[in-house]
């Protein structure tokens, strides 16, 4: 079934507040300690082994992909005007956005510990 | 008292004149190119006089009359009801009617064809896909009650005022183009209807005449759509009638974002004969 543009958009102005918020929360934990001492190796694992902290970096990898590479097909799709090309557009994107969540959530899990310890 | 008011009329015409740029004579600068015949674009440069109240218009066909007779242009009413003499006038697109010559700063104006538009010849452009645009808008009162075969039922809708203020200003568009050539998403997407066909779309949308809102709705709601519009509102500022298309575009997307709830009561039909 096809999913007509207002949904699209609907989903696209959603994710983007979505965004605001969870990448909001994610710099104010960058800020209750000292910058470079978030940076450091012990406490970027420490991060990804908290659970809750772990689902927040799956919702921004979620809610950016989603909103970035929408908005990648809508700039595309003004760019030339022909079926070939929206439906390829279409399909990149949707491929193209899938493959970075699939390998952000892949970096996310395997930091996390689960399924590798 | 009296002499007070006349020097005082006196000051406000002189500061007026002080703000106009009177000149009597302007040097018009041309596009000429035939498009068709494979001429390439040049700019010729005629001299007309001018006088305070000349318009560009005015200006453009005193060089066709005594200058250059070959110049292209489209014209019609010369009082911006028409809107066949929309042109790019110093880069911005106006009607030349509409334009007064000592609004405009410079010893010269550059005047060319509108933008988004095929050209055709000289400053004549092609509107055909302007107006397909506007056709699949469907830009007509619908109503399945109204009986316009039957003339012994013909009769009037009744609208309030208030019905009539949601869409009176888009009403007022006289499809001069304006808009569409100042609409940086035409620029690039051809498929996009442009400011002009999506207001008119509110415009139909919002009267309470017409029962086909929805039908209406999932028109806009396309790839090419509505939701093209990058919100420029550049359309609004060249608009001759002060017709706001950006507007117009906003408030259709609230209705299909679900932020604003088109329930309009239909306008009841009122048989003439009755009504007598």
């Amino acid at each position: 079934m096809m999913i007509r543009e207002s949904q699209i958009m609907k989903i696209h102005y959603i994710t983007a507040i979505g965004a605001l918020f969870v990448v909001a929360v994610h710099i104010l934990m960058r800020l209750i300690m000292p910058y470079n001492m978030s940076l450091e190796y012990e406490n970027v694992i420490a991060n990804y082994h908290n659970i809750p902290y772990a689902i927040l970096l799956e919702s921004i990898l979620v809610l950016i992909a989603i909103h970035g590479f929408n908005g990648l097909r809508v700039i595309l799709l003004e760019l030339r005007q022909s079926k070939a090309w929206e439906d390829g557009v279409t399909v990149l994107t949707i491929a193209a956005m899938m493959g970075v969540i699939a390998y952000g959530t892949r970096t996310i899990i395997v930091a996390n510990g689960l399924g590798f310890e | 008292m009296t002499e007070q008011m006349i020097e005082k009329i006196e000051r406000i015409e002189k500061k007026h004149e002080k703000k106009e740029n009177l000149r009597s004579s302007v040097v018009l600068k041309v596009y000429r190119a035939n498009r068709l015949a494979g001429e390439p674009g040049r700019y010729d440069s005629i001299e007309v006089p001018v006088q305070r109240w000349t318009t560009v218009l005015d200006a453009l066909l005193h060089a066709k009359s005594y200058k250059d007779p070959s110049i292209g242009i489209r014209y019609s009413c010369r009082m911006a009801s028409c809107g066949s003499c929309g042109m790019k006038i110093n880069g911005i697109p106006r009607l030349a009617c509409y334009t007064k010559v000592s609004e405009l700063e410079g010893s010269s104006i550059t005047v060319e064809p509108l933008a988004n538009f095929p050209h055709l010849r000289d400053l004549v452009t092609d509107f055909s896909q302007f107006f397909v645009h506007h056709r699949n808008m469907q830009p007509y009162v619908q109503n399945e009650h109204a009986d316009i075969k039957d003339r012994e039922k013909l009769s009037e809708f009744v609208q309030s005022p208030e019905d009539l203020d949601k869409f009176l200003q888009f009403s007022y568009c006289i499809k001069c183009g304006l808009c569409y050539s100042a609409c940086p998403t035409v620029a690039t997407d051809t498929k996009f209807p442009g400011p002009q066909a999506l207001s008119q779309e509110y415009r139909y949308f919002i009267d309470n005449r017409d029962t086909a809102s929805k039908e209406r709705m999932n028109i806009v709601d396309d790839k090419h759509g509505i939701w093209r519009c990058h919100f420029a509102g550049s359309c609004s500022s060249v608009c001759p009638k002060g017709v706001d298309p950006a507007l117009g575009i906003q408030l259709l997307r609230g209705h299909l974002l679900g932020f604003s709830k088109n329930e309009k009561k239909i306008a009841d039909l009122q048989e003439r004969l009755k009504k007598d």
